[in-house]
């Protein structure tokens, strides 16, 4: 190496950085966010600008059901992440699988909702500015849930083997961060979707 | 990268296979080499783009001029203003962002590695998407080849209706594809800024370049998100049926025009903050003092980085918004100018007093004040939405911007060139060929650029491919094409440069600059490990420092 | 050494404060008053209230960005000169200056102070002329951009035409401007007459509206602004200020059904047998297509194809037969005639006036 090995000799003093993980889940939030607004943006500003049927005072019902699993796995997931770190495994894996199958319940319901659509209405993305804002908002949600699903599936697998313990705490800390993300997204999407845009 | 490769290359006796070698930069997730990547591939479009800058040029030298059809014109602009901001401009600021901000912060590599590769492989990807339309993308009879609907790509002009083909799905896959590479850069570069500063090392005490950064990260993650929802509803709209932006089924071409300078217009301002980053660091060096206001920098990039999300209509003030919208645009575009304006006295404040010396980075920053002054007040002129209601989409708003781009963002991105070249090959770059350079890209620049104001003035709209003699425009518009290949003639002379400096260059040493910062502690070029002990640092110009004990 | 320094330094500024003059010398060429010919283009020319209130207050924030610029560009000059390196104190630091609040906060009041004045100037003029009322003599066009020509449509005159528009000269003390309401039948494109208004873009679904009220009578010039296609540079706009009486006189002739000259009846059969009349009306005949510019009156125009090229009896032959031949990528396409179709179809054109 160099001359200067060390050149900077003072003592260090008590230096905390913040967790990378974290910071960099938060900036991808900041860019799914930002994704998102567009998306919201669009559904408001063609909201009733359908120049054909069916609209959604028509077609949608609220999914309050559904509503329900999605936010209340932001809390099994919570809860998972604190038994965790608490090294209480079992307890987390538990609570980890029924955050998955919350999650599945939502999608079902989601998927339930577009069969009836299609198959009922006549509704698909290029039936009208309804069609195609509300299957895009909907459908970029519906992504991210099942993405979501993927990776926590990934780690409940990982768990099954054994291989998820308190030293893995930071990243399932992430990835729940991720997660409630995707269902404060919801709350929006619901918002615009069933309340405002009717 | 063993520890023999601290040595210089081009010395260095390379027994590796030719083809290890590839494999190595191939695979590599160094950030010091994905810089150089980074760097490498955005010359090449540096290049590329140039040329199709030249056949507009030629083109435009004479009214009624056939060098090239109207079809081919209006590919040349879009892929051109396409290649440059995305592919040239973007790419070749991450490249310094990834090689120097671990440097700068004392850090051995940035925080995600392997992202790292990742994001420069989509980055790149886009780029050969892009280019690859001129095979892959006549689909129908009639078709074109390659994109031509404008860098901002209006709507309707890319509805299927209108561009019937490939060219525009490859305009956006290769937008898109590069956009999730910027995002991921931009995530990368926070987290580095946020999470691997070395001891001592507090956000106050940060370099510029790296303060700058980290708003520039901040910014693409705000800007290039929108522009990837945008496509992703093109591509819908193209692909599935939608009626996001089809006019004939109740859709909005102004939702495109907002959504894209959502992005399009804080994107200008990504691409000229690291910039400004390079003047932070450079001028204080040759003018032997420190930055100026330290904290009103950082505060005022931080406000360029607020107001200039709230700015984006001003692209559009002639589509039709009413008298309110059209002003408050006009205040809160005004508005920027003044944090700019604070960046521009506060260069001036370090120079003032100090010792300037004339080496080559210094010359560009210099040009850079003196042109970014210039592109700033035209700026203004085209922010007062009265008056840009003549000026916009008239070749004025091209000399603006080619004021800002190349008078700013080229020119800038040279001055780091010339400054980090010892620091990334170990040689300096040659003084004479550069002074030659510089002086040619100036004479080249400002005879291609500042004339471009004129037949603004004089109603020549821009996106042409043509033009009726007698209006005034001729000649001006013959002396701005000689501009466009005395700045070519400047590039060549700079690559030569590039090359032969690489092997026969004066051998840098640790700190050619008699510099400040963290990266000219280490060896040039740098080990794969940066730092043999990562650094304690205690103030904001750690070597200096060093250099003198007896201030501290 | 020092000498080098010296020199770089003194042709820089050299060579920079030349490029300042010759920039400002071209600025004047273009500001300063210029020959008033009609075919000018120069928005510095305004020949109507918007033109000129727009005119006014861009040449009072040039004066006030231009004092900016002199004066920044005199202390970085002044700096650059006064601080640079000199051989004989090598060696030594300058004095280590790490701010001053007072300056900080000068340099950021007075730019706020004079974005502040700039703002109001501007606004006051987008008032002026954005929400001007529309008086009731006001003329009412409305004008639809197409791949790449021009339509206009008097509703209340009852008159469809193509590519050159027609308006009076409004007196100031009795006003007569023209109102136009902008649309698309396709993309997007922008209406631009620089010496008569600034510009407002024709866009789909998003009707919009621009007056102007010229105060002299003449030819103006201008073209499509907004990039819209293939043709976009040919779609170039022709506006003729006429004198009350000549704009009453143009109207009246507009106005008549196409004329019916038995001599072309060959002409006109060859026209309405093949697909012309598909996309072109001849008002009083069987065509009545509006894809392409109306033909009813095509000889009182100066030029075809949207100013591609002077309306003569060759550019006419030469546009029907092969349209490309003058602008290439036009939509109207090549209609394979014969040449004695072709030439009967041109005689009939000819007499359409
Ligand atoms: C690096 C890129 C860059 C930068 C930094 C800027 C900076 C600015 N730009 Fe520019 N701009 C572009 C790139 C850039 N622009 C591009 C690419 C386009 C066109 C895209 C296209 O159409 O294809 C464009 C177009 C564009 C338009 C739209 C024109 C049109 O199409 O009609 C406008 C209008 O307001 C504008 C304004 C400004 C302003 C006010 C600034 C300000 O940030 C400038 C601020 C700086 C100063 C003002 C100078 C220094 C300040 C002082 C010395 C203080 C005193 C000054 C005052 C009190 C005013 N720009
Ligand atoms: C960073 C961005 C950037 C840069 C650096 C440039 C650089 C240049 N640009 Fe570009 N430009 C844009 C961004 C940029 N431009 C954008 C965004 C648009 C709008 C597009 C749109 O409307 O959609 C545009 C549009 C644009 C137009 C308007 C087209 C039109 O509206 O019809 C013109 C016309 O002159 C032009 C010219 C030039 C020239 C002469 C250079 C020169 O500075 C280039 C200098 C570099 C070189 C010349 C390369 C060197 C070449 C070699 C080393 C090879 C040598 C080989 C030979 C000589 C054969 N540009
Ligand atoms: C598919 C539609 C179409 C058909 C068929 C067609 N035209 Fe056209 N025509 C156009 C369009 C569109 C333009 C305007 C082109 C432009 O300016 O870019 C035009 C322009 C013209 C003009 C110039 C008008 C002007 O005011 O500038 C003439 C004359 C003309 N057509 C005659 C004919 C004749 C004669 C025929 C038949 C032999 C014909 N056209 C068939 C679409 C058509
Ligand atoms: Cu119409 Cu450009
Ligand atoms: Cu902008």
């Amino acid at each position: 190496m160099s001359a200067m090995a060390n050149p900077f000799p003072q003592a260090p003093a008590t230096w905390r950085l913040p967790d990378r993980g974290k910071v960099a889940m938060a900036g991808l939030i900041i860019a799914e966010s930002a994704i998102f607004t567009i998306f919201v943006v669009a559904y408001l500003f063609y909201v009733g600008k359908s120049l054909t049927g069916p609209t959604p005072r028509e077609v949608l019902e609220t999914p309050i059901f559904y509503t329900i699993c999605l936010l209340s796995s932001s809390l099994t997931i919570h809860f998972a992440a604190k038994s965790l770190a608490r090294e209480r495994v079992g307890a987390f894996l538990g609570l980890w699988v029924l955050t998955i199958v919350l999650g599945g319940t939502f999608m079902y319901g989601t998927g339930q909702e577009w069969h009836r659509l299609i198959y009922e209405h006549g509704l698909t993305i290029s039936t009208n500015l309804f069609g195609t804002t509300y299957y895009s908002l909907v459908g970029l949600h519906a992504f991210h849930v099942t993405a979501g699903l993927v990776m926590l599936s990934i780690v409940a697998i990982f768990a099954v083997v054994g291989r998820v313990q308190g030293e893995q705490s930071r990243r399932v800390e992430v990835l729940s961060m991720y997660w409630h993300f995707v269902d404060a997204v919801w709350v929006v999407v619901f918002t615009v979707v069933y309340v405002l845009g009717r | 990268m063993s520890s023999n490769a601290i040595t210089i290359p081009g010395v260095q006796i390379d027994e590796k296979p030719w083809v290890d070698t590839l494999h190595e930069w191939v695979t590599t997730v160094d950030h010091k080499r994905l810089g150089v990547l980074y760097i490498l591939y955005a010359l090449l479009f540096l290049v590329v783009a140039g040329v199709e800058a030249l056949i507009i040029r030629i083109q435009l030298m004479f009214p009624h001029n056939h060098f090239v059809s109207p079809q081919v014109f209006n590919r040349l602009f879009t892929m051109h203003g396409t290649t440059m901001v995305f592919f040239m401009g973007m790419p070749i600021l991450f490249g310094f962002a990834n090689y120097l901000v671990p440097l700068m912060i004392g850090a051995r590599d940035m925080a995600f590695p392997r992202l790292n590769a990742f994001s420069f492989w989509l980055s790149a990807m886009g780029g050969f998407l892009l280019y690859f339309s001129l095979v892959g993308a006549n689909g129908l009879y009639g078709a074109g080849n390659a994109p031509d609907a404008g860098w901002w790509a209006y709507a309707p002009l890319t509805a299927r209706a209108f561009s019937p083909g490939h060219s525009t799905d490859y305009w956006t896959l290769a937008l898109l594809v590069s956009g999730f590479g910027s995002i991921g850069t931009a995530i990368n570069i926070i987290a580095t800024i946020l999470c691997m500063r070395c001891p001592g090392m507090k956000l106050n005490r940060m370099p510029l370049l790296a303060w700058l950064n980290l708003v520039m990260a901040g910014m693409v993650l705000l800007a290039v998100s929108p522009l990837t929802a945008a496509q992703f509803m093109l591509l819908i709209d193209r692909y599935l049926g939608g009626h996001f932006f089809d006019t004939q089924a109740g859709g909005s071409a102004m939702l495109w025009m907002h959504f894209f300078w959502i992005f399009g217009h804080p994107e200008v301002y990504v691409l000229i903050i690291p910039c400004f980053a390079f003047m932070s660091e450079i001028i204080p060096v040759f003018s032997r003092k420190p930055i100026f206001g330290y904290p009103v920098m950082v505060a005022a990039t931080v406000c360029i980085g607020f107001v200039s999300m709230s700015v984006w209509a001003h692209h559009m003030f002639s589509v039709g918004m009413n008298s309110y919208a059209n002003s408050f645009f006009t205040i809160t575009t005004m508005a920027v100018g003044v944090p700019t304006g604070i960046k521009i006295f506060n260069w001036l404040g370090t120079m003032w007093g100090g010792k300037i010396q004339f080496k080559v980075p210094m010359l560009f920053c210099i040009a850079f004040l003196f042109q970014f002054l210039t592109a700033g007040l035209t700026g203004i002129m085209l922010g007062s939405a009265a008056f840009d209601s003549q000026l916009t989409l008239s070749y004025f708003v091209v000399a603006h911007f080619h004021y800002t781009l190349v008078g700013g963002v080229v020119f800038g991105v040279f001055a780091a060139l010339y400054y980090w070249y010892p620091k990334i090959t170990g040689r300096i770059l040659n003084e004479t060929l550069g002074k030659l350079h510089f002086w040619l890209f100036l004479i080249g620049f400002h005879l291609t650029f500042d004339l471009m104001h004129i037949p603004g003035l004089l109603g020549m709209p821009r996106r042409i491919y043509t033009y009726e003699p007698g209006r005034g425009w001729d000649t001006v518009n013959l002396l701005i094409s000689v501009g466009g290949f005395i700045q070519a003639i400047a590039v060549v002379i700079f690559a030569a440069n590039l090359v032969v400096s690489y092997f026969k260059g004066k051998k840098a040493g640790n700190d050619p600059w008699d510099a400040w910062t963290l990266e000219w502690a280490t060896s040039s070029p740098p080990p794969a490990y940066n730092f043999a002990s990562i650094p304690l640092v205690a103030s904001r110009r750690p070597l200096w420092d060093l250099k003198h004990p007896e201030d501290q | 050494m020092a000498m080098l320094k010296m020199k770089s330094w003194t042709l820089r500024f050299v060579a920079q404060t030349m490029l300042l003059l010759f920039w400002s010398a071209m600025a004047v060429w273009a500001i300063g008053p210029k020959d008033s010919s009609p075919h000018g283009t120069n928005i510095f020319a305004p020949a109507s209230t918007p033109a000129k209130a727009i005119s006014d207050l861009s040449v009072f924030v040039l004066v006030i960005t231009g004092i900016i610029f002199v004066v920044v560009f005199a202390l970085l000059a002044y700096s650059v000169i006064k601080f640079r390196g000199r051989a004989v104190d090598a060696g030594r630091e300058p004095a280590q200056v790490y701010g001053s609040t007072q300056i900080e906060l000068a340099w950021t009041i007075i730019p706020i102070l004079i974005v502040i004045v700039l703002f109001l100037a501007t606004a006051r003029v987008l008032h002026a002329v954005q929400d001007a009322p529309q008086p009731p003599g006001a003329i009412e066009v409305t004008a639809i951009g197409h791949q790449y020509w021009w339509e206009f449509r008097y509703p209340k005159l009852g008159v469809v035409t193509a590519n050159e528009l027609h308006i009076p000269v409004s007196n100031p003390a009795n006003p007569t401007p023209t109102f136009l309401t902008l649309l698309s039948a396709d993309t997007d494109h922008s209406f631009w007459i620089p010496e008569l208004a600034g510009k407002t873009d024709l866009i789909p679904n998003h009707p919009n509206r621009m007056w102007m009220d010229p105060l002299r009578t003449g030819i103006f010039l201008g073209q499509c602004a907004q990039y819209c296609g293939v043709q976009h540079a040919k779609m170039l706009l022709r506006v003729s200020v006429d004198s009350p009486a000549d704009f009453a006189a143009w109207v009246r002739g507009q106005q008549q059904p196409a004329v019916q000259d038995a001599s072309v009846a060959t002409g006109r059969r060859v026209f309405e047998s093949n697909a012309c009349m598909n996309c072109h009306a001849v008002a009083g005949t069987n065509a009545n297509g509006r894809f392409g510019p109306d033909l009813t009156h095509l000889m009182i125009r100066a030029t075809i194809a949207s100013g591609a090229a002077s309306n003569t009896p060759e550019n006419l032959r030469l546009w029907i037969q092969d349209p490309n031949a003058i602008k290439p990528g036009s939509l109207m396409p090549a209609m394979k005639l014969n040449d004695s179709d072709l030439d009967a179809v041109v005689s009939y054109m000819e007499t359409l006036r």
